[in-house]
């Protein structure tokens, strides 16, 4: 009976369940986990409805207080949406029952708080996701980055100058995102995606609309930390708390990734995107550069968290470079990186945020042993770092393989051997680390008895479920592109 | 000329962007920073507010209005009334842009208390 109205449903319950929560925690502080695991868990049941829906009868259009879209507001999901709404809310309820351990111990006075901003920063990604209006997605693009800011700020000691900066800059990413929307008003006097699609293609001469291409594409930019608008991310991702970066890394600059796609492919139809301005020409080069530098970075770094971030910035060049081939490989491989990146990120900061918890150390140097101490965590590292080089049967192959197919189709051999050399820099990082936790001794503490002390169960579950995700994704990967993937290929796209 | 003058409102904005920008980017005390981006936000709803305006528009209350009771009549009108939706969006605008100052201050406060400065180059020789 409430199946119709799934598509707010999604966005609502946790919304109006993090309104209760600093209410309930006054009187119990243990309550707010529950509530937020349950309304996650409501929304993720949800979720997967709307798939279903949508696999089963095609996109769905929702329409808010039952005004007709092109003045009210329309949530509208297809295939793309749906299947990172189902992505976003796994990802969330894994990490929220991780974060229970994680969070008492770094910040045992802020649990409360934790959970009610966490489930804002949820409804957030969740509203920008489902949402088919422009303006729209502006509102939850600030509601999601001012709860990620108020997340990181209750990092370590440097958090606090990390989030000053993040919120310096992403608030010019989200005024420019602003100002694209406006730019486009000016121009066709709506805000509803789909009604821009139909309205935009006799413009793309006008000047009015390059100018908000531009805007657009520096605003997520910034918000995805692509290449030369990354310096946000590395201190954001290291200083938060853990179960902060677990959440945040692969889940933000992965929904501000679609949003990228929606207006690049959607709003703009593929024609704008390709050949009235060399937009794809130019961010295929700066996706490479971000590829190389991200991967060349992190080789250099010791702690586990910043190199992992600069590792993001690299995936996320992943992302961008695949887009930009222009045909259908490419982009299926995007859009599975999006998928396959959200659980290797998820896994491997899931995994540090353990380390921390049991050895309080994120130097890369301190790792000795850590098979004897944690022997489960250092599997699911291993299997995750496999998936972030790119080993078969693991996820993080298939999603490269399409990237290189794409490359190959489009012609572009120069990004085929970008791929391929920044396959072989993350062997190299990524293999440092599996030398320290495989073979090296400890260093310093001298003899200390190795005694087994894997991370508690609470913990260890969600990032054995992501470990088993990776590859469980390797080999559902074909089904999953024809079921799904395969359906969002925009129009245009051969 | 006239196209200066008749444009007044967008070549302010950009003014105003750019100061801001500059306020974010060159000056090294932190709530200088804070300062240039509410002058960049602010500068923003110059911008929306300005797409709406009309030059002797009136509010967009359809009943009791001139023109009011006849189709014909309110389609030929539809040209006196101010656009009120640019106007309603930087309220949202307004909104975000207050939350996003209050915790902006909340960090600055707890960086002060941490560091006793402002100074971004103190700070970063202090980190």
């Amino acid at each position: 009976m409430y199946d119709s109205h799934f598509p707010i449903l999604v966005v609502v319950i946790p919304m109006l369940v993090s309104f209760v929560v600093p209410l309930v925690g006054m009187w119990n502080k243990k309550l707010p986990f529950y509530m937020a695991t349950t309304a996650m868990i409501a929304s993720l049941a949800t979720s997967i409805g709307i798939l279903v829906q949508v696999l089963q009868h095609g996109p769905i259009s929702y329409r808010l207080a039952g005004w007709a879209p092109p003045w009210g507001i329309e949530y509208y999901i297809d295939h793309l949406n749906a299947f990172m709404t189902v992505l976003v809310c796994f990802i969330s309820v894994l990490i929220t029952i991780y974060s229970q351990k994680s969070i008492t111990q770094e910040r045992p006075d802020k649990e409360v708080h934790f959970y009610c901003i966490l489930l804002l920063l949820f409804t957030g990604l969740l509203g920008m996701l489902v949402t088919g209006d422009m303006f729209n997605i502006y509102v939850f693009l600030e509601i999601s980055s001012l709860s990620a800011y108020a997340l990181i700020a209750i990092g370590d000691e440097k958090a606090h100058f990390a989030t000053y900066k993040y919120i310096i800059i992403g608030t010019i990413g989200a005024c420019f995102y602003l100002l694209g929307v406006g730019y486009l008003y000016i121009a066709t006097g709506s805000l509803n995606i789909h009604d821009l699609s139909t309205l935009l293609p006799p413009l793309y001469g006008s000047k009015v609309i390059v100018v908000s291409s531009i805007f657009f594409i520096l605003g997520l930019g910034i918000k995805m930390g692509l290449f030369p608008l990354h310096t946000w991310l590395p201190g954001a991702y290291t200083h938060a708390p853990s179960a902060v970066s677990a959440y945040i890394a692969p889940l933000m600059s992965k929904v501000a990734a679609y949003v990228f796609i929606r207006v690049l492919f959607t709003v703009f139809d593929i024609r704008f995107s390709f050949e009235t301005l060399p937009i794809m020409e130019i961010l295929g080069w700066v996706a490479a550069v971000a590829i190389i530098f991200g991967s060349i970075v992190a080789i250099s770094q010791s702690d586990i968290k910043m190199m992992l971030a600069y590792s993001s910035i690299s995936q996320i060049g992943y992302i961008v470079l695949g887009l930009t081939m222009g045909n259908r490989e490419g982009f299926i491989g995007s859009v599975l990186h999006i998928l396959n990146h959200a659980f290797m990120k998820a896994c491997l900061f899931a995994i540090v945020g353990a380390i921390i918890y049991r050895h309080g150390t994120r130097t890369i140097e301190r790792f000795g042993n850590l098979h004897r101490t944690m022997p489960w965590t250092s599997a699911a590292f291993a299997v995750a770092a496999l998936s972030m080089i790119g080993l078969p049967p693991t996820a993080g192959f298939f999603s490269k393989w399409y990237l290189v197919l794409g490359a190959i189709s489009a012609g572009k051999w120069a990004f085929v051997v970008i791929i391929m050399i920044s396959s072989l820099l993350n062997a190299v990082y990524f293999f440092r680390v599996i030398e320290h936790v495989f073979w090296k001794p400890r260093s310093g503490g001298i003899d200390l008895p190795i005694e087994r002390n894997e991370a508690p169960k609470s913990m260890l579950i969600p990032i054995l479920v992501l470990a088993i995700g990776i590859l469980a994704l390797g080999f559902a990967s074909h089904w999953i592109i024809e079921m799904v993937i395969g359906q969002t290929t925009p129009a245009g796209i051969l | 000329m006239e196209n200066i003058f008749g444009h007044a409102n967008y070549f302010i904005y950009i003014m105003l962007m750019m100061i801001g920008l500059y306020g974010m980017m060159a000056k090294k005390n932190l709530v200088k920073k804070l300062v240039g981006m509410n002058i960049f936000q602010w500068s923003l709803i110059l911008f929306f507010v300005s797409i709406g305006a009309k030059d002797g528009g009136t509010i967009p209350i359809v009943e009791g209005a001139h023109g009011h009771g006849h189709g014909a009549d309110l389609l030929i009108q539809a040209s006196h009334y101010v656009n009120p939706l640019p106007h309603v969006l930087m309220l949202t605008a307004i909104v975000v842009g207050v939350g996003t100052t209050g915790v902006a201050l909340a960090v600055l406060l707890n960086l002060y208390k941490k560091y006793k400065t402002l100074d971004e180059d103190e700070i970063i020789g202090k980190l």
